[in-house]
């Protein structure tokens, strides 16, 4: 047929339209952009410090985090031998924030990774079936929805008892709610589209069209959202260790050590509020590397 | 190139030998009877049924093979429904569909997923007709995976239809929706619904969004794939140059009805219903020195939740009388499938209309009598 | 600002040389390529053109209805005595409903569902007219009639909603016109609506404008419009005039490649078995910044010298120029007097 590829007459210097690009897929224009969004690039970089720090813990930790010392408790940033100084009962601070990390990291990815499985796939069966189902689901959300998840959290991990375990489920039943809608959300508003008529038009089966056409466009509003919780949780875990229905001592962990450390706070403050600071950049580098990521991907080309 | 078109007057066209063929060459390819949907809504603390859209209201008529019948409406008079319940989109409240001889639905009749092997739909251009997150190609193979081909498979007749639709695989394959132009997203759309080598393909409102000039290579697409692929359309517009050029019969729509249908030619040649001759005097030409001077039609179209009694248009026919009120006109039905029928009483004599029962005369021009 | 007496031969708009680009954080947009033209009072302008070729930027530049901070406006427009790109926001403001009115496309987009159309007619008409809300509810009874609105005093109170889609069309229609404003701007204001109340529309608007002596300009993707409405017509292409002149000459005895070609591929009673010649390719690329002329890539007439600048407008007939350095040479075409419609 011959229109479209009609040999154009060659007019010197005459551009043509799109047609000459080369293809330039979704993710390469993500790249690009998020090449060139510095914000994003610094603060994905920190995360990136972190992480490792956490995986290299053992290497790179100057010292045993468990390690007490009478003589050397609560001394200041630049002593000897204590680059970060050491908290009440002589551990070496950076050490313990280092492996503190380790938590944290675990707590802010591990509940949101797992709400994402699950209220994901509860939101896209209930955005696909509709009707009855849909209601169901929804409405049961809505009642752990209507908690505030601080509250939630720290009644789920009180009647369960503590410990880390518990705390990773309660967080992640605080988040499965709001994961559940988003994904229902997505879900209803692609169905609702042509390409999933013509998908049924061609006769595949409820299953087909959800894993091959449903799915890809749900996922990015749904790992979108599931980015910003992660600094939500890295929060909701410190605080619920701070009430001690976290981890238990002597582990590492940011939020206890704010605990502990709350008494010494007229004797050093500033190394008081290390695991505070630590907690506020872990949690500002992921929230503000997903709000870049959201928008590096929010292409309407 | 003349392109000899089958004349439903006469003899049945002469179809290449087509394999798949099971009823023969004067089995209508598609008999619809009596369809009808309606939508409810719903309302009050019980969410009970309070009104009904009358989206679709006993309708009738063929497609013979190798025709294309264009369908004319304007908004809310139902075509767009009509097109989602022929490929079982949404399901009818009542009717029969009898595909090449076989009755769609039922314990022995063809089942949905096998009609839909023998009859796609292309929807308007619009941005979610593709899947932005898939290739084109894999948008066009998905329907053959769907039924058993294996990828590489379809992935080459993927490119095989692309070259049918004037698109280079080399070029275009591996692209996605957002980077293409809206004529070039409707090539794919049509590649996507010959991909199950259907005989018979529903065009809703497939040009309505491009552009006037990319509305012509894809109209000239559509007429040589017609020809090569042996295809019967069913062409959805709400333009009425477009259908004229395109259709070889053609039915007019007005609120979920069918008030028309024929031979394109005789209808807009001596159109029998006032809504029709309404529709065609409201076409604009491009000539400056023949403007139109007054709206045939006053108003807007009444909402399909409360129809009028009687016959639907009659709230703004000039001719309406008390008959019109009380009588719902019938199409009426003809063995001859190309014949010329309208649901008005003006043309049946025993209606007890005042203009019924004078010998066949051409309408009186609706223009005359209003002025905007 | 001064409010001299407009003169009679003095154009009421007049564009010269403008240019819109809207600078995205990832490319540049070129939507406006240099587009010049004057429109005198009580003259109906059609812009047509397709997707893409500046028409609708055109017409919004004109109001200052462009997004401040993506789009860079350069050249001089002029609407009577008001120097557009002189003036501030307060101006502006001023200006928009009295002096220019506009009317939109997506009449259930135009008005605010949660305001009756009464009340919004009579707050455009209090904010110009400074009266009090008695007089300017009278003022929108009045407008409401003018456009043929069934029961006005009925829809006085009536949400946008509650209103059939033509409805919808006049009453925003009477929106733009409560304040009598000299020069309206329409962006297709009937593509959405059906043919049967499009041919209502187009009436109403031609009956009006020649009643209150306003100046419209019209854009459009659709020919039959512009032959239904238009005293002049220009067609747009990749944000340029490519054809200027009275509807009669541009609609009849097209002189560029682009304005035939879409005159070609109208439909009107063409017979079944001529095929359709369809203009290839497809509408450029805003992208990429355009040298020759953009429509040669398209053009079956193109030839060498055609890239190398964009042709200047060459006058081919009185008031009627063609930017195409081949208007000499291409065939004439006189089109055939084609009745729309023939019954018996």
């Amino acid at each position: 047929m011959r229109d479209a590829t009609l040999p154009l007459p060659h007019v010197a210097g005459a551009k043509q339209g799109p047609l000459t690009g080369r293809a330039c897929g979704y993710w390469r224009t993500v790249g690009r952009r998020l090449r060139r969004d510095y914000v994003t690039l610094s603060f994905a970089s920190v995360i990136a410090v972190i992480a490792l720090a956490a995986i290299l813990a053992p290497l790179i930790a100057p010292h045993d985090p468990n390690a007490t010392s009478v003589a050397y408790r609560l001394k200041p940033i630049g002593y000897k031998g204590f680059i970060l100084g050491t908290d009440e009962l002589g551990r070496d601070m950076l050490t313990r924030l280092i492996f503190g990390g380790r938590v944290s990291l675990v707590m802010g990815l591990v509940p949101v990774g797992l709400a994402t499985c699950i209220g994901g796939f509860l939101g896209l069966v209930a955005g696909f079936t509709g009707g009855f189902v849909n209601t169901l689901i929804m409405r049961i959300m809505d009642v752990f929805y209507a908690f505030p998840s601080v509250l939630l959290a720290v009644a789920i991990s009180g009647a369960m008892g503590g410990g880390i375990t518990i705390s990773l489920i309660a967080l992640t039943l605080v988040f499965i709610p709001p994961l559940c809608r988003v994904s229902e959300a997505a879900t209803t508003q692609i169905r609702g589209r042509d390409f999933v008529d013509a998908a049924k038009a061609s006769g595949a089966s409820s299953l087909s069209i959800i894993l091959h056409h449903v799915l890809r466009n749900v996922l990015s509003p749904v790992l979108i959202y599931a980015s910003s919780l992660i600094s939500v949780s890295i929060l909701l875990a410190a605080g619920l260790s701070f009430l001690g229905l976290g981890v238990e001592p002597p582990t590492s962990d940011w939020g206890l050590m704010l605990s502990t450390l709350r008494q010494s706070i007229y004797v050093q403050p500033v190394v008081c509020a290390l695991p505070g600071a630590a907690i506020f950049l872990c949690s500002l580098s992921f929230n503000l590397v997903s709000d870049g990521l959201r928008q590096a991907m929010d292409i309407r080309a | 190139m003349a392109i000899a078109l089958p004349r439903p007057d006469l003899q049945p066209p002469p179809t290449t030998d087509d394999s798949r063929d099971r009823g023969g060459k004067a089995q209508p390819l598609l008999i619809v009877e009596n369809l009808r949907k309606h939508f409810p809504i719903r309302g009050g603390a019980l969410n009970r049924k309070i009104a009904s859209i009358k989206a679709v209201d006993d309708v009738s008529f063929v497609v013979l093979k190798g025709e294309t019948l264009g369908v004319v409406g304007e908004s809310g008079c139902g075509k767009s429904t009509l097109a989602r319940v022929l490929m079982g989109l949404v399901a009818q409240d009542q009717g029969r569909i009898i595909f090449d001889g076989e009755l769609v639905g039922g314990p022995h009749g063809l089942s949905l997923r096998d009609l839909r092997r023998n009859m796609q739909i292309v929807f308007q251009d619009s941005d979610s007709s593709l899947n932005p997150r898939l290739s084109i190609a894999d948008s066009i193979a998905y329907g053959p995976r769907v039924h058993g081909m294996s990828r590489a498979q379809a992935l080459s007749l993927a490119h095989d239809l692309l070259r049918r639709v004037g698109l280079d695989p080399a070029l275009f394959a591996l692209r996605y929706p957002h980077e293409l132009s809206g004529g070039q997203k409707q090539r794919v759309n049509i590649a996507r619904a010959l991909a199950l080598d259907p005989r018979l393909v529903i065009l809703d409102e497939a040009v309505s969004a491009l552009d006037k000039s990319i509305e012509a290579q894809v109209l000239n697409v559509l007429r040589h794939l017609k020809e090569t692929l042996n295809l019967t359309y069913v062409f959805i517009s709400h333009d009425l140059n477009i259908v004229r050029y395109v259709s070889d019969r053609m039915l007019v729509m007005y609120l979920g009805e069918v008030v028309e249908i024929g031979p394109t030619d005789a209808i807009y040649r001596g159109p029998k219903h006032p809504y029709t001759k309404a529709l065609l005097e409201s076409r604009l030409g491009a000539d400056p020195r023949h403007r139109v001077e007054a709206a045939p039609l006053a108003g807007d179209a009444p909402s399909p939740v409360d129809p009028p009694s009687g016959c639907r248009f009659r709230t703004r026919c000039l001719f309406a009388e008390d008959v019109c009120a009380s009588k719902a006109p019938s199409l009426g039905r003809s063995n001859n499938h190309g014949a010329h029928l309208a649901a008005c009483h003006m043309g049946d004599p025993q209606s007890g209309h005042s203009r019924a029962s004078l010998a066949p005369a051409p309408l009186p021009r609706v223009a005359d009598a209003v002025v905007c | 600002m001064p409010d001299c007496a407009p003169q009679s031969d003095h154009p009421l708009v007049e564009v010269d040389d403008l240019h819109v680009r809207f600078a995205d954080r990832d490319e540049i947009v070129w939507a406006v390529n240099g587009v010049s033209f004057k429109l005198t009072a009580g003259e109906v302008l059609c812009i047509i053109g397709e997707s893409g070729s500046g028409k609708s930027v055109t017409m919004r530049a004109l109001m200052r209805l462009l997004p401040a901070k993506r789009a860079v406006i350069s050249g001089r427009l002029r609407i009577g005595e008001y120097d557009i790109m002189a003036l501030d926001e307060r101006q502006l403001a001023t200006m928009r409903g009295a002096t220019v009115a506009m009317i939109f496309q997506e009449p259930m987009t135009a008005l605010d569902p949660v305001y009756t159309i009464g009340r919004q007619i009579a707050e455009t008409v209090m904010r110009h007219e400074r009266c009090s809300s008695r007089i300017a509810r009278d003022r929108a009874f009045e407008i409401l009639q003018l456009v043929k609105v069934p029961s006005p005093e009925r829809r006085l109170d009536s949400y946008p909603h509650e209103l059939s889609g033509g409805l919808r069309q006049r009453a925003l229609i009477a929106m733009a016109l409560s304040c009598r404003p000299r020069l309206v701007l329409a962006d297709e204001p009937t593509t959405a609506l059906d043919a049967s109340v499009q041919i209502q529309i187009l009436l109403l608007l031609r009956k009006l404008q020649q009643e209150l002596g306003m100046g419209m300009i019209f854009v459009t993707h659709d020919l039959g419009v512009a032959a239904q409405i238009a005293d002049k017509v220009a067609v747009m292409y990749a944000g340029r005039i490519v054809e200027f002149g009275n509807a009669d000459d541009v609609l009849l005895r097209p002189r560029h490649p682009y304005t035939m070609g879409l005159l070609a591929s109208i439909l009107l009673d063409r017979s079944r078995e001529q095929p359709i010649e369809a203009i290839p390719g497809s509408p450029p690329d805003l992208r990429i910044r355009p040298e020759g002329c953009s429509f040669a890539p398209r053009c079956k007439f193109a030839r060498a010298a055609c890239g190398a600048a964009f042709p200047p407008p060459r006058l081919v007939a009185s008031d009627h120029v063609a930017c195409c350095l081949l208007v000499d040479e291409l065939p004439l075409r006189e089109a055939s007097v084609a009745e729309p419609v023939d019954l018996v």
